[in-house]
């Protein structure tokens, strides 16, 4: 058994014994180690990588490699290369973190956990395959347990916001589909076969007409669950309505599935589509980082002011992706971690802030700082971090970005640079916003005062989460070296 | 011509010693144990499918009329596969129902002849036999919708199935005999040799065509189905979308694909345009419908416009996914009606408001019907999503780009529609859920067959290439 297919194998087993389970507390506790076990696999994998690189020059470790479907030359197959080692941490970091939060599920423990572990399936699977095929099937398998969660748990329009949310996205899979199947058929374009392995494809030289056929179906069908501008919709209306743990996984890990897609398939298979096409997209995101922060300035719900700063940050993820260059990718890449556990956290802290006051409106909320201190705490400690003070992962990778995208000398690019720049502003003014009002200031009722303490799962998820904005900001050098090294690849494809 | 070459026909001779033992037993069997016959009838058929998977010698029978390979005989028992699921799904329903009526055997020798039929159909080498098994298929199905005898709902869809499939096979056999007119023959092998594109081949042909896609429900051909499916008793309504689809859709791939090559420029836009046409009017007459039985027919309906992009194709890779994808159909649609089925033997209820909260009284069911939907919806890890993603990729693999996009615009459009059904049981709350029940053996045993079929067909890649291999010699 190879490390890779562990990340599969050891969820399943989770929800195997997930399903003997009779009741919450053995649900949660079942939960608890299996994502435990997962945390120390993906540490584990770290080092591994670490130990493994600097003896093994391929693109991808740890691969293997199993036949599938002959036939159509479809291949189970799973390799790492430093990009997936970190998006796997932080993975798995995130869904542990999830578990805590979700200690007090009441309605129906055991199906919660299974649907939030079926979707850690789908994202772990994912990050580790390199074949298309394989990669859609988890990429739908991460996105369909979503509408039993929302809809089930969620709040708010539930029903509404779950299938706006399942169709959105299905129906982004849905094309992906065609660009897929597009770039299979000219797999074989330099007289090989036909394949779906990543690797074997970034060999061919895919003739440019299909090239600029399928580019815009493949980025399109990743972006859209990274909230691309006009398609952005269902992710504030989701969030919302979504219980704390999936808004921390979705927000956190399933739209970074967008991000990295886009950049393993749409960018290293169709390079030069990505050339042609890239100043739509680099349109569009600059869009969504300008909507998303002026959205987010608008809107009195936590978790909307959230979501929109979601988009403008995953915008920025997007625009750096298609600076195409290796600073502002290491920086995307980056991005995509620390907004991964700054997201997750600020939705872990709404959740229980609205567990205990009972309302997610800041017009309503004041004065937490001094009921609930060490909650407040971190609510600030994590908008610093979002809107990029150096110390905290935010600044690490909005500098990584931003020097990349200025090494750009195109004119376009410089105004759609100066653009993003600038919303780092609009970023302070929301996050300030709410802490001004519903930290600082009056208490505005009275019943605030009799606040619940935080409790020690709580404290653990959110400390989880705490580390790692702090270790990247204090220490990004391993990570971006990490990061680096496997950007070669990419470059070369360009070239 | 000796005696052993009827081992050929050992599907059909067997289902035909099955009708005749049963009509016996009938008579045998005293008032008190009439519901014997059921076990019985399920006991034989099971052995039938069992002996339809031993290996066996292929060729023609009867100077060409009768014709078996591999790929047929795997259908066939493909199909066999299908109507013992079937019969495990209905047996409660027909002890407690209709064997009271003493129709209990009726009802087997009706749906026994009718897969005869579809044997018959299947194996046919020359337009005859396709035409006695066609009509044979079709006209004990017809009775077969009338039987529950109680209800007025049951007897109109038997008027109106069989008004409407006398017309189609009117139609069908209006156009076989241009088809003899322009070549002279009614075999198969002769006319692949003499057909040619001429207006007379073409409107015999189209003709023909209709005669067939009436039993598809293809659009514009597809009027009779929710109709039908609402009236007649669940089993056959079942029978109706997957059985008698899957048998119609394999014929007519034998026949496109071998005899009518030649007209292949001809009928590549005829079914280009009919899969667009078809799964739009399917998916979107099925968001609306309430009625459980009317959804499904609609959704099959939009099932045979998926089946259809494997069609155009017209090659191995084309039969290969075909052929799979109605495996994989079977199993979810058999699934789906099966709970559907076991619903309203328990309650009487039948619309999908009934079910809301159901998942909090009968989770297994919930989760039985939740599988078959994703599985129809083509949702992974489940079987569906192979099944319509090699469709897909054979459609793909001739350019057909655009219809692929179509398809998949058709999929989110389907996949609304399904998660109604999975949001009235999972999502809602209600008061007047229904209560928890318990189902018999036979039920809980045809369920948990198809939930495993569903589960593993996909995942299990040998049974493709399998297939695939099968598909090599198509006709």
């Amino acid at each position: 058994m190879d490390i890779l297919s562990l990340f599969i194998i050891v969820p399943l087993l989770t929800i195997a014994v997930l399903v003997f389970t009779k009741s919450l507390k053995q649900a949660r506790v079942v939960s608890m180690i299996g994502s435990f076990i997962q945390l120390g696999m993906a540490i584990n994998l770290v080092f591994a990588y670490l130990k493994e690189r600097a003896i093994n020059q391929d693109i991808m470790v740890f691969t293997r490699d199993l036949v599938w479907f002959e036939q159509f030359n479809i291949h189970y197959s799973v390799g790492v290369d430093g990009i997936s080692v970190a998006l796997l941490l932080l993975t798995s970091i995130v869904v542990l973190a999830g578990v805590f939060i979700s200690w007090k599920m009441y309605d129906l423990p055991k199906e919660f956990f299974i649907s939030l572990i079926v979707l850690s399936i789908g994202v772990y699977g994912f990050f580790i395959t390199i074949d298309l095929f394989t990669m859609f099937v988890f990429f739908e398998i991460a996105v369909i347990p979503m509408y039993l969660l929302i809809g089930i748990w969620g709040s708010g329009p539930k029903e509404y916001s779950a299938m706006k949310l399942t169709l959105m996205l299905m129906g982004a899979s849905a094309v992906l589909l065609v660009g897929i199947l597009g770039i299979y058929y000219n797999s074989d374009a330099d007289g090989g076969v036909l394949t779906f392995n990543i690797l074997e494809i970034a060999k061919v030289n895919i003739p440019f007409e299909a090239q600029k056929l399928f580019f815009p179906l493949t980025f399109i069908g990743f972006a859209v669950i990274s909230a691309l501008f006009p398609f952005h919709t269902w992710s504030p209306d989701g969030h919302a309505s979504a219980p704390t743990a999936v808004s921390m996984l979705h927000a956190g890990v399933l739209m970074k599935l967008g991000g990295y897609g886009v950049f393993r398939v749409a960018m290293y298979l169709l390079p030069e589509g990505a050339m042609d096409w890239s100043w739509v997209f680099i349109l569009l995101s600059v869009i969504g980082v300008v909507y998303g922060a002026f959205s987010a300035i608008k809107q009195t719900d936590l978790k909307y002011i959230n979501a929109y700063s979601s988009v403008s940050h995953l915008g920025l993820v997007l625009f750096a992706l298609l600076m195409l260059n290796k600073t502002a990718w290491n920086g995307a890449i980056i991005q995509s971690l620390s907004h991964g556990f700054m997201t997750a956290l600020f939705f872990a802290l709404i959740g229980m802030i609205y567990e205990r006051t009972h309302t997610r409106d800041i017009r309503k909320l004041g004065g937490l700082l001094k009921v609930i201190p060490f909650i407040s705490v971190i609510y600030v400690i994590a908008g610093l971090a979002s809107l990029g003070l150096p110390g905290f992962s935010g600044f690490v990778a909005e500098m990584n970005i931003f020097v990349g995208a200025f090494q750009n000398d195109d004119i376009f690019i410089r105004v759609a640079t100066i653009l993003s720049v600038s919303v780092i502003v609009i970023t302070a003014v929301y996050i300030l916003r709410v802490v001004g009002i519903m930290l600082m200031g009056p208490i505005r009722n009275d019943s605030y005062l009799k606040l619940e303490r935080v409790t020690w799962f709580e404290k653990s998820g959110i400390l989880l989460l705490l580390i790692p904005i702090v270790g990247i900001g204090v220490a990004p050098l391993w990570l971006s070296d990490m990061i680096l090294e496997s950007l070669q690849p990419f470059i070369q494809g360009l070239l | 011509m000796d005696l052993s070459n009827f081992l050929l026909m050992r599907h059909e001779v067997l289902l035909l010693v099955i009708i005749l033992l049963l009509i016996i037993a009938e008579v045998f069997l005293s008032q008190s144990k009439k519901s014997s016959i059921v076990h019985l009838a399920i006991f034989l058929f099971g052995i039938h499918t069992i002996i339809g998977f031993l290996s066996i010698d292929y060729g023609s029978l009867f100077g060409g009329m009768f014709h078996t390979n591999a790929l047929i005989q795997f259908f066939k028992n493909i199909l066999n596969l299908g109507v013992f699921i079937l019969l495990l799904q209905s047996g409660d329903w027909l002890q407690e129902k209709i064997v009271e009526q003493y129709r209990g055997t009726e009802f087997f020798v009706l749906l026994f002849s009718s897969l005869l039929g579809m044997y018959f159909m299947i194996s046919a080498g020359d337009f005859l036999m396709f035409y006695l098994g066609l009509e044979l298929s079709t006209l004990p199905v017809a009775a077969l919708a009338a039987l529950e005898t109680t209800k007025r709902i049951s007897s109109e869809a038997g008027i109106k199935l069989i008004l409407s499939a006398a017309l189609a096979s009117g139609t069908s056999l209006f156009g076989i005999s241009m088809l003899y007119a322009t070549s002279g023959s009614i075999y198969f092998n002769d006319i692949i040799e003499v057909i040619t594109l001429s207006n007379l081949t073409i409107l015999g042909f189209i003709l023909f065509f209709a005669g067939l896609a009436f039993k598809i429900s293809l659009v514009p051909f597809h009027f009779w189905t929710a109709d039908v499916y609402e009236g007649a008793p669940i089993s056959i309504a079942s029978y109706l979308s997957v059985i008698s689809k899957g048998a119609a859709i394999f014929i007519l791939m034998i026949l496109l694909f071998a005899v009518a090559k030649p007209l292949m420029p001809v009928w590549e836009n005829m079914v280009y345009g009919i899969a667009i046409l078809t799964m739009f009017i399917g998916n979107l007459f099925a968001l609306r419908q309430q009625n459980m039985k009317r959804f499904l027919a609609f959704s099959s309906i939009a099932q045979a416009g998926f089946i259809l992009l494997g069609l155009i194709i017209g090659n191995q890779l084309g039969t290969a996914t075909i052929v799979y994808f109605v495996l994989i159909y079977i199993f979810s649609n058999l699934a789906a009606f099966g709970v559907v089925q076991a619903i309203s033997l328990q309650t009487g209820k039948e619309n999908m408001k009934d079910y809301e909260g159901l998942y909090r009284t009968n989770p297994n069911v919930s989760l039985v019907m939740m599988l078959a939907l994703f599985s129809l919806a083509g949702i992974p890890p489940v079987a569906g999503f192979f099944g319509k993603f090699f469709l897909f990729t054979a459609a793909a693999s001739e350019g057909y780009y655009l219809l692929v996009f179509i398809a998949v615009v058709n999929v989110t459009i389907s996949l609304y529609y399904y998660l109604l059904v999975v949001r009235a049981m999972f999502l809602r709350k209600s008061d007047n859920a229904i209560p928890h029940f318990k189902s018999k053996i036979y039920m809980r045993l045809g369920l948990l067959i198809t939930a495993i079929g569903i589960l593993v067909l996909g995942i299990y890649s040998p049974l493709y290439e399998y297939i695939y291999e099968l598909s090599k010699t198509l006709y």
